[in-house]
């Protein structure tokens, strides 16, 4: 009966390691199913997933779990939760020698290993939009008429994300920029999902996205409709992480997982699953299509200390200057 | 003697299902509170922001519900006085709007109304401004679209349940339209009104998606919004339990100035056989509500005609192909129907229970707790029973494993409101009809419910099933919080294509989607039918 299916029934003979990540990983054309199918080929174990929301919500899990839960790694998380993530005090040291890294501005943590990274940006459809926004500043003075779609910075990681870029850029002009910028915004919606919907169904013809995004509809639509704009203030960088619980049942595989995260055999699965950047230099190179992306000038960032430290405050303003 | 043991087993029932009800929606809260160090009710109430949250709420349910009653009652006479082939599937059609995942909904409805949408496109065309629906709007625009429909089959319910003969002297009295209206057909839709109106009510003070998606910003923020947020994003159980009491309260103090002022909610029949009627429309007449079947008609399905558009669009074959549908497809159909049989089960219980009640008490004022009970379910976040129960369960089993149960159980009260609805007016009515002759021929026990009760509600009870059908098929807060890659239901299939740049597949599974709901609907509904005809 497979309303009873559980992870538990799987195979019984292999010890399991259960990895908490967000929905989209796990999906059949996700990264999700390689992945597993590569670490079972070695570890002579059963790799189970357990799909969430998104960063936000796996960390939530893990809280309301607490040094119970099933997790033995946790996957999907960002920089900007890193400290919050620390004082909880759920997870262990990894471990992990990250010297192979290739994040732009470098990454260095004990505890979590990054396994993929991609830049913010909006992306458009080039038969509307003739002349696309050059900077950030292009977009905030932009002509009200064009709208653009945003995620909610409450409840999303890229919504997250294009609030940080804002302060990156304007630091405490932010506000007012969002003034400005909030006429040309048709609607905050909860989530990435709901926001590209509206971008692809015509609603909008700008969306908040990620570079990597045109990537999949040249690769696997072969369409070059959709690109991403260049920004020359640049791009405010997403770092996505993995990292192992204290409380794991199989502490060793849980490092096992760690540890095969930068190796070519989980790497080289990312750029075309998970549409993003390999956090180690590719082994085999990159579709062509890549090299046409946006290569943004300069990554833009917030150290996570300055962000745990301040994200209240900098919600609330955003809330202000959006409440219309 | 004969009816005190009947009245035993129905109190008992009664008590039954009130005790399980409570102790699900209170353990929620209960695990919740223990999690949460402090709660400082008063600092969370205080909030300005919080205020304007309320505000907010309140504004967009009320509007909501005043516009979809506004738009159903003439829909609703319109389809009641002028009878046409295919009137059946037109209100068959209506319950589909419940059945659909919101965000498919919004992007159904932005088609025609949005600003890329098919009006816009032809205003364009004339040189017109585009349509902006984002903001109070659009979340008016969609409630509409997700609560006329409903509205309107319980008002024309309402009209199936006046008694032939209201008709039959209407007919020999030749009243008019307008005399008919002001005699017959409005009084049994004014008692209907509360009804109707208190579950329009509470389905738009709990809209999420639709609110984030169509309100335009932050700005729109709801109390089920500040919910959700306390739990998955911050995690503040704490101020997340403040949040869904001051929710539960608010409507709980709605309704029941409703049922106070306005008559009992529960006040309507929501099948019945198409009453015959004898009054006779001019050709004007039947044209006008022909215009506005048309128009209302035209309104429900305009958005469904762009989802099947896009759905057919789609990749459908190879979409037939993938386990992963089959195993959708399959959790779907076995939660739902798990789901819809409990939800049957609970509020017949809580019926039974109110049934004896009321005979003990011999006054309407009795039955309040079950009726209250069996409504209040509706407004207590799904997130809260959840994340609760998810705390509760993880001390003594596996939370994956009890995943399937928990959701079934969760949108089986979260389609109670309806079910109650739904089967409690035709279960009194065959209480009023047959009570007396029951009881002078000693019908009790299993006899009684097989010759009296279920020939009377067997209609009801299949549009009831229908509907805890089509909403759960449709559910995704509940699911999505228990989410593994072993439970993976039809929405949730829909999501994740969403999630990975897969908006055709998400088109094509909404189209499935769509068809399975009617279907099973269908086979629902007759499933129950009477088999010889009245």
């Amino acid at each position: 009966m497979p309303l009873a299916a559980s992870p538990a029934l799987a195979d019984d003979a292999k010890p399991v390691l259960t990895v908490y990540t967000y929905e989209s990983f796990i999906a059949e054309w996700g990264p999700g199913p390689k992945v597993e199918a590569a670490f079972e080929a070695s570890c002579g174990c059963d790799l189970q997933w357990v799909g969430l929301g998104d960063g936000v919500e796996i960390l939530n899990r893990l809280k309301l779990e607490g040094a119970g839960t099933k997790a033995d790694v946790a996957l999907g998380m960002t920089a900007e939760m890193v400290p919050e993530m620390k004082a909880t005090g759920l997870f262990a040291p990894s471990g992990v020698d990250l010297s192979t890294l290739a994040i732009p501005g470098g990454f260095a943590d004990d505890t979590f290993v990054p396994f993929d990274y991609s830049y913010l940006a909006f992306v458009y459809d080039t038969e509307t939009v003739k002349n696309p926004p050059k900077s950030l500043d292009d977009l905030v003075n932009g002509d009200p008429e064009q709208k653009i779609v945003i995620e909610d910075a409450r409840t999303s990681t890229p919504g997250l994300g294009f609030l940080l870029w804002m302060k990156a850029v304007y630091g405490d002009q932010a506000a007012e920029k969002w003034k400005t910028l909030s006429k040309r915004i048709l609607t905050v919606t909860p989530g990435w999902s709901e926001a590209y919907g509206l971008f692809t169904s015509g609603e909008t013809p700008i969306v908040l996205s990620y570079t990597t995004s045109p990537a999949y509809h040249m690769i696997e639509e072969k369409v070059e409709r959709y690109q991403a704009a260049s920004f020359s203030e640049g791009h405010y960088l997403q770092v996505e992480l993995a990292g192992q619980l204290a409380g794991a049942q199989n502490p060793e595989l849980a490092k096992a997982f760690l540890a095969f995260i930068l190796t070519p055999d989980f790497q080289d699965i990312i750029p075309t699953t998970n549409w993003s950047l390999p956090a180690v230099a590719p082994a085999t190179p990159l579709p062509e299509v890549f090299s046409r992306l946006v290569q943004p000038a300069k990554p833009l960032a917030i150290d996570a200390a300055t962000v745990a430290e301040n994200r209240k405050a900098w919600t609330d303003e955003w809330l202000q200057a959006l409440g219309r | 003697m004969i009816a005190n043991t009947d009245r035993r087993w129905q109190a008992l029932a009664g008590a039954a299902g009130l005790l399980l009800l409570g102790l699900f929606v209170i353990g929620a809260f209960a695990a919740l509170v223990t999690q949460a160090a402090t709660i400082d009710v008063g600092a969370v109430l205080g909030d300005p922001y919080i205020a304007g949250v309320v505000r907010f709420t309140l504004l967009q349910a009320g509007l909501s519900t005043l516009f979809s009653l506004a738009f159903a009652l003439p829909l609703a006479l319109a389809l009641h006085r002028f009878r046409f082939p295919g009137r059946s599937l037109v209100l068959r059609f209506f319950l589909l709007p419940q059945a659909l995942p919101v965000l498919v909904g919004a992007l159904g409805i932005l088609a025609i109304w949005g600003r890329g949408g098919l009006l816009s496109d032809a205003l364009a065309g004339l040189g017109f401004a585009r349509l902006d629906v984002y903001g109070l709007t659009g979340i008016l625009l969609a409630h509409v679209f997700f609560n006329m429909p409903l509205a309107t089959r319980l008002l024309v319910a309402a009209l199936d349940a006046v008694p032939s003969e209201s008709w039959k002297l209407a007919g020999q009295l030749s009243l008019g339209p307008a005399a008919t209206f002001r005699l017959v057909e409005w009084p049994a839709i004014r008692s209907s009104l509360p009804a109707a109106a208190s579950l329009v009510f509470m389905l738009c003070m709990t809209s999420f998606t639709l609110v984030l998606v169509l309100g335009g910003g932050p700005a729109a923020t709801t109390l089920e919004v500040s919910i959700y947020q306390s739990l998955r994003y911050a995690f503040d159980p704490a101020r997340a339990v403040v949040l869904a009491l001051a929710q539960v309260l608010i409507t709980g103090i709605v309704l029941f100035a409703v049922t106070r002022f306005a008559g009992r909610v529960d006040g309507m029949a929501t099948l019945g056989r198409a009453a015959t009627r004898y009054d006779r429309m001019s050709t004007a007449e039947r044209g006008l509500a022909g215009l506005v079947i048309l128009l209302g008609l035209g309104f429900v399905l305009a958005p469904f005609a762009a989802i099947v558009t896009r759905g057919l669009a789609a990749d459908l074959w190879r979409l037939f192909g993938e386990t992963a549908l089959h195993r959708a497809v399959l959790t779907s159909m076995l939660v739902a129907t798990a789901a819809a049989t409990l939800s049957l089960a609970l509020s017949l219980a809580l019926l039974f229970g109110a049934r004896a009640r009321r005979r003990n008490a011999e006054e309407a004022g009795g039955r309040g707790l079950y009726d209250l009970a069996g409504s209040l379910v509706l407004v207590v976040p799904p997130i809260v029973l959840g994340a609760g129960w998810f705390l509760c369960l993880r001390q003594v089993t596996d939370v994956f494993a009890a995943a399937p149960y928990l959701v079934v159980a969760t949108n089986a009260v979260m389609a109670m409101p309806f079910v109650m609805r739904i089967v409690g007016p035709a279960l009194s009515s065959s209480a009023a009809r047959h009570d007396r002759l029951a009881e002078s021929l000693g019908l009790a026990g299993l006899n009684r419910l097989a010759l009296v009760e279920w020939p009377a509600t067997r209609g009801a009870l299949g549009l009831a099933f229908a509907f805890a059908l089509a909403l759960s098929l449709g559910d995704l807060g509940v699911a999505a919080l228990f989410g593994n890659q072993d439970f993976l239901t039809l929405p949730l299939l829909l999501y994740q294509r969403m999630g990975s740049y897969r908006t055709a597949d998400a088109a094509g599974i909404a189209l499935i989607l769509g068809i399975m709901t009617l279907v099973l609907m269908s086979v629902g509904e007759k499933g129950f039918a009477r088999k010889d005809p009245e």
